[in-house]
């Protein structure tokens, strides 16, 4: 290495550091604001701040953005349904293709998972995924709601609410109890109950990995020397993978077990006569 | 109700709410349309496919039907063939057998006819040689009786 590059390269790495010590020596934490703590477990429980729902009752902002993504989503739907379905054709474009793709993905998860009824789980493991896959986007929206304290407050992931990843996670159970019931009756809703952990796994899985994303953003903006250029990456790819990853994970699952407990068994008599065969 | 990390029945039962509304709603505004009609383009595939074996199929038993009836063809032409060569023998065959009765018949016609015109030749002949006899025999008997005449004279 010549003496020339030797001092470039001393340069660039001094800068690099210069960079990054700089800020963290300017810039400290929020005297007498909130804490990090306080920040974690508000962001976690959603406890200090609550948003009127209707005058019905003092909900987490999660429900106001749950139900701003379903009228998204359905607004979305309808203007689809209006405008673009008259006009799909044999050979689609773009957004017909992309279209199709969806419903076509959520469909033969639905058929490869369960041959047998597969119809209105393809409807609900569609309807899941969308809702996931875009509540789970909508935070990057940032928009704003009003706390009950009139404060304002930026509009979290429906699913990164605990009680929004337990509705998802309870609804995704009595799915697959509605296939077991429908496959084999009784003896269906048995072998559905036997996986009682289901939807708390499934809840606390998509609470967890949610929440995570959440939590390395929450921690990211914390810091107000770190909330420049850096959050658009880390936001975005936790966001992003979180979006993709769960809505897989979660229509996998469901279609899985959906599929698992509406198969038909076979009739005790016939496996006795198979037995007595053999014997 | 309140539990534990902040779960709350009220609303969770309000989330469950929210996904069964987006569930219907999703569902006939866009799942089921979409679904149907990509249902009934590969319905129309499928009909247009299965058509189009149905006349391969067809063109095929049609291609070895008239396989068939140009392989029977052939071998009634070979045999049409077959025929009239044995016919164009035998019919040769018989002109030229007629062909060497006529010649025979004129042969034995010609022989016929030299005989004939032989012996009328040698009848002729024989008639002349005889008038000539009895010319000469009749000179002869003149001269002599002239002679005999003047002699008596």
């Amino acid at each position: 290495m010549s003496k020339k590059r030797r001092i470039i390269f001393i340069s660039v790495w001094l800068l690099c550091a210069a960079a990054f010590l700089v800020p963290a020596l300017c810039f400290k934490s929020p005297q007498g604001g909130e804490s990090v703590r306080e920040a974690m477990r508000d962001a976690v429980l959603h406890e200090s701040n609550k948003i009127n729902f209707f005058g019905i009752a003092e909900v987490n902002p999660a429900v106001v953005s749950a139900y701003t993504v379903t009228a998204i989503l359905l607004l979305a739907a309808l203007a689809v349904r209006i405008f673009a379905i008259p006009k799909f054709k044999n050979i689609p474009g773009r957004f017909q293709l992309l279209l199709e793709q969806a419903v076509g993905f959520f469909d033969n998860l639905a058929k490869s998972n369960s041959p047998h009824k597969n119809r209105f789980l393809g409807a609900y493991v569609f309807t899941a995924g969308s809702y996931i896959c875009l509540g789970t986007f909508f935070e990057l929206l940032g928009l704003q709601g009003v706390t009950t304290a009139g404060a304002s407050i930026s509009l979290p992931a429906p699913l990164a609410d605990i009680n929004g990843a337990i509705a998802m996670g309870v609804t995704s159970y009595l799915i697959i109890l509605s296939g077991g019931l429908l496959g084999n009756g009784i003896k269906g809703v048995f072998s559905s109950l036997k996986e009682f952990s289901l939807p708390i796994s499934m809840s606390f899985r998509l609470f967890g990995a949610l929440l995570s994303g959440l939590l390395v953003t929450e921690l990211v903006y914390y810091n107000i020397g770190l909330s420049f250029v850096l959050p658009v990456f880390v936001g975005v790819m936790f966001t992003a993978l979180h979006a993709l990853i769960q809505t897989y994970v979660l229509t996998m699952l469901t279609a899985v077990f959906y599929g698992e407990v509406s198969e038909k068994t076979p009739k005790r008599q016939r496996i006795k006569k198979i037995r007595g065969n053999k014997s | 109700m309140t539990l534990p990390l902040n779960i709350n029945w009220q609303q969770i039962l309000l989330h469950m709410f929210n996904l069964v509304l987006l569930f219907g709603g999703l569902y006939l505004l866009l799942y089921k349309p979409v679904k149907k009609f990509m249902d009934d383009r590969e319905e129309k595939y499928k009909r247009m496919d299965d058509e189009a074996n149905e006349k391969l199929a067809r063109a095929s038993a049609a291609e070895e039907e008239i396989a068939e009836k140009t392989r029977r063809a052939e071998e009634q032409i070979a045999r049409d063939i077959a025929e009239a060569k044995r016919e164009a023998e035998n019919e040769a065959e018989n002109i030229i057998k007629d062909a060497k009765n006529v010649k025979k018949q004129m042969i034995i016609d010609a022989e016929d006819a030299a005989t004939r015109e032989k012996n009328r030749i040698i009848n002729d002949a024989r008639e002349e040689i005889a008038e000539l006899a009895v010319k000469a025999a009749e000179k002869v008997l003149s001269e002599k009786t002239s002679a005999a005449g003047d002699a008596d004279a």
